[in-house]
């Protein structure tokens, strides 16, 4: 196995974030290098999910700077973000229920869409092969994520696991260079579990995006990622291969407990 | 037509070189191989495993689903002499290591990584397999293993080869005769190594022209391929039959979007186990108890017309005309758009094979106009031996033989066939060969049965299960043990069934209920239960299950033969039988002699007359651990009936 892990590709510096009181980040820097799985573990209310959003855009952290491609931002902006080619998919799943996988998938695509609301509206011209272009590419994606059978489903009425599957297509829709997934295992089953790791690996391998993960389940982070970065209470208590990682004293008190 | 695939795919590339031949659905669009592309196709594939050093009489295994390069290969490996061994594409590693050794194959292509990783298993106890060619590269870049390939990189080098040489692919096609050998099938023993069933060119392109005149199909249908391409009848229809006809060949997009693509398509022949129906009714079913209950009574109404009328109407008798055209009005509103959402609307031919088929499963698609049919046959036979004509089909025969079969019944009961369809032998064993195929040419189907008196083709049962009743009324009767088991397990009560008569003096049952349709049963009526063993000793569930075997008896005394196979008494077993603890092969057929030598009081207490028998028994769970279910079983009789003799 040879993969290319480039340079930094994002760099999170110092960052601290609070809630009026609560700190829920004090001082977390970290790197991610192009094309590499990179993973953030911790317990509950470790500050896993406001890492993600900082990064994001969502919240604004009161310190620190991330800087992404060379270019250094002291807060983000989420569709600045999502124009600089950072993909996320959600813990809690924000797909549209009602609408069809394509379309899920296809609203991935709104920012490659150039053509004006009107030109859509009555699908003319540049639009019409606009989205016949777009569409083509939700097809790979459906192609890639195998749910070729689900297509045509309204979301709602498909099982979690695909409903997961889905939002992850939709990611994927943005042609991402990084790519944001917010426990993307959580509530599966074993083999759903095996499914989207494979997923996961099959993406960071053939899109070559670039992966930032948050995971509970500790045997899939170690398997499938590069370095991982583990944070407690809101601070950074370990860094680096899921092997070194798996040693420190300090990750397996957290995790663990220590008698004192 | 004494000629060869290569020939016969040449043949329609030239006389109708735009005309479809393959249609594969890539990316939610089905894209169209026309004759002439496939004749490219086929000629860059065999130049790459020329190159590749692929020699003539050589072995090739082809592994995967449905896809048009698979196919392509295998008409590539015949165009150079080579012969195409498919493989099932859900068989583990294992069982694909007797394959590869026994025909020492070198060279196979497969389908995707996942056969490849399979392949790669097989590899470590079959070192002569040096060359593996994917389909599909999808998470096969990273793999350096020796002679691995892909099949993108053999055609382009093919390409340029037929470039080189214009004249090397016609001259091998050439080389080959109709009596050289154009595939290997193998089938799965039930017990040992698997046999290599070896079919020539002109066996199969026989039977596959037999099969076309009969039902007179035309390059005009279309097919949808998704059983397993090793699979003789698959090959058959949407491999055998397509060259001859030169009709269409849909490849789903997977498996997963067989019923979608199936609608999309609108097959005109079609072919499926008489599970693949089962679900499609069932799934019917279900979807009209949810519908509202205008719809639902409107479907109830209509379908007792079908009932009625619809067999009749495909059978081609007359039918009043208030019937038909309360029919016509049926079909408009329900009949037709259920065909639609099946995606039947446009089939003219279905066929069912390979198990028996409850009456109620096929009277319901022909009544709603779906020309479902029988037919018999093996991969020994290239499948067709007998075929149900247009007007005669019928759920218990299996038709009429077909052209140029001979058909005879042995003095044991044994089918015997003469066809120019026959195996050449089995691969490397002549001894199998020799038991099958007898000097005399005729093929031994191990299969009993007899003609009757339309000349329709019955199958009763495996003729190593046929017995003979011994003692009392009918001493000496014939007893098949499937036959009636089938007959029971056709009601959707009735989950599994051993039946003991031979060397007895009657006939006696033990049966499992089908603890979700019983179980629905007794929640309408209010009936409560605890469980499995519980449900199974209710009286009511005796009695219903009475009324089931009594339907049989009365069903059995109209047939002469096997009048005295009729049930005598019956008992409902406590526990499922199970795979799990050996009273099932894996494929879920039951295993009489185990069952007996372990439910031996039971047996014995079904023959001494009692009314309960007391029975303990070992169960083992899904975690490997053991358990044992102990019950006083009730014993139940049956009303017998006095055969109605055949009148002379």
């Amino acid at each position: 196995m040879t993969k290319k892990i480039g340079d930094v590709i994002l760099d999170v510096n110092n960052i601290s974030l609070r809630f009026g009181g609560v700190k829920a980040l004090t001082d977390i820097s970290f790197n991610v290098r192009e094309h590499e799985v990179r993973a953030i573990i911790g317990p509950n209310g470790a500050g896993k999910s406001s890492m993600l959003n900082c990064i994001n855009g969502v919240y604004t952290p009161q310190e620190g700077s991330i800087t992404f491609r060379g270019q250094k931002f002291d807060h983000m902006n989420s569709r600045q973000v999502a124009e600089m080619g950072i993909a996320r998919t959600f813990q809690n799943l924000a797909l549209f229920k009602g609408m069809s996988v394509i379309d899920n998938i296809m609203t991935g695509r709104n920012l490659h869409i150039k053509s004006n609301l009107f030109l859509q509206a009555l699908r003319i011209g540049p639009a019409q092969r606009e989205e016949e272009k777009n569409r083509e590419f939700v097809e790979h994606i459906i192609d890639f994520l195998e749910i070729q059978a689900f297509r045509k489903t309204p979301v709602g009425q498909l099982p979690y696991g695909l409903q997961k599957r889905v939002d992850l297509g939709r990611a994927l829709a943005m042609e991402p260079k990084v790519l944001l997934l917010d426990e993307p295992m959580a509530g599966m089953n074993m083999e759903e579990k095996q499914d989207m790791c494979r997923f996961i690996l099959d993406v960071n391998d053939e899109f070559g995006s670039t992966i930032v993960l948050i995971e509970h389940d500790m045997g899939v982070v170690m398997d499938i990622s590069d370095r991982v970065v583990v944070l407690d209470y809101g601070k950074k208590i370990g860094d680096g291969t899921p092997e070194e990682v798996r040693n420190n004293e300090e990750v397996i008190s957290a995790y663990l407990g220590t008698s004192h | 037509m004494q000629t060869t695939f290569p020939r016969l795919m040449l043949k329609h590339a030239a006389e109708r070189p735009t005309a479809p031949a393959l249609r594969e659905k890539i990316y939610g669009i089905w894209q169209t191989i026309s004759w002439s592309d496939l004749a490219q196709l086929v000629q860059s594939v065999a130049c790459g495993l020329h190159q590749a050093g692929l020699q003539r009489g050589e072995h090739l295994i082809v592994v995967g689903a449905n896809r048009p390069r698979l196919y392509a290969t295998m008409l590539a490996a015949q165009s150079l002499g080579a012969i195409p061994v498919p493989l099932y594409q859900d068989a583990a590693a294992a069982e694909c290591v007797f394959p590869i050794t026994n025909a020492e194959v070198r060279f196979c292509v497969v389908e995707d990584q996942e056969q490849v990783d399979k392949m790669l298993e097989v590899r470590e106890q079959c070192p002569q397999l040096t060359h593996i060619i994917y389909d599909n590269p999808r998470g096969l870049r990273k793999y350096t293993e020796d002679g691995l390939g892909s099949l993108e990189e053999l055609i382009a080098a093919g390409g340029v080869f037929a470039q080189q040489h214009p004249q090397f692919f016609k001259e091998e096609v050439e080389k080959s005769a109709y009596t050289d050998v154009a595939a290997m099938f193998f089938t799965s023993g039930t017990t040992g190594n698997p046999k290599g069933v070896v079919h020539t060119h002109g066996s199969l392109i026989d039977r596959a022209n037999a099969g076309a005149e009969f039902d007179k199909l035309t390059s005009a249908e279309d097919v949808l391929a998704y059983m397993p391409p090793a699979w003789i009848g698959q090959n058959i229809f949407s491999y055998a039959q397509w060259l001859v006809c030169g009709y269409v060949v849909n490849c789903p997009e997977s498996s997963a979007t067989v019923t979608i693509d199936l609608k999309e398509i609108g097959p005109t022949y079609y072919f499926a186990p008489p599970r693949v129906f089962e679900g499609m009714l069932t799934s019917v079913m279900i979807r009209m108890e949810d519908a509202g209950s205008f719809k639902r009574k409107l479907f109830h109404y209509f379908m007792g017309v079908a009932k009625k009328v619809g067999p009749a109407l495909m059978d081609g008798q007359s039918v009043g005309f208030m019937d038909r055209l309360v029919y016509g009005l049926g079909n408009l509103m329900v009949f037709g758009p259920l065909r639609n959402n099946l995606g039947f609307s446009r089939v003219r031919v279905a066929y069912t094979a390979g198990e028996a088929i409850g009456p109620d499963l096929f009277t319901f698609f022909r009544s709603i106009g779906v020309n479902i049919k029988q037919l018999y046959g093996s991969t020994e036979t290239a499948v067709f031996v007998c075929l149900q004509p247009d007007n005669q089909a019928r759920a218990d025969t299996v038709g009429v033989p077909c052209k140029g079969v001979e058909i005879k019944v042995a003095d044991n009961g044994e089918i015997l066939v003469k066809s120019p369809g026959l195996l050449k032998g089995y691969y490397k064993n002549q001894q199998a060969t020799d038991e099958v195929l007898t000097a005399d040419g005729w093929y031994h189907t191990s299969d009993a049965g007899f003609i009757d008196s339309h000349g329709h083709l019955k199958i009763i049962d495996r003729v190593k299960d046929v017995g003979r009743i011994q003692g009392g009324a009918n001493d000496g009767a014939m007893f098949a043990p499937k036959y009636v088991e089938n007959k029971l397990k056709f009601f959707p009560f009735i989950k599994e069934v051993v039946a003991y008569g031979d060397q007895r003096e009657k006939v006696c049952v033990m049966l499992n209920i089908d603890f979700d349709a019983v179980g629905n049963w007794a929640e309408r009526r209010n009936l409560s239960y605890a469980g499995y063993t519980d449900l199974a000793q209710k009286s009511e569930v005796y009695q219903l299950i009475k009324d089931c075997v009594e339907k049989v008896n009365a069903d059995l005394a109209e047939d002469a033969l096997l009048a005295g196979s009729q049930v005598s008494r019956f008992l409902v077993l406590h526990k499922e039988l199970d795979a799990d603890d050996g009273e099932l092969t894996r494929t879920n057929k039951v295993r009489r002699g185990f069952i007996a030598d372990k439910y031996k009081p039971l047996v014995d207490g079904l023959y001494e007359g009692k009314t309960e028998q007391y029975i303990e028994t070992v169960v083992k769970f899904e975690d490997g651990r053991t358990g044992s279910v102990s019950a006083t079983l009730k014993i139940s009789d049956a009303k017998t009936f006095t055969p109605v003799k055949a009148a002379a």
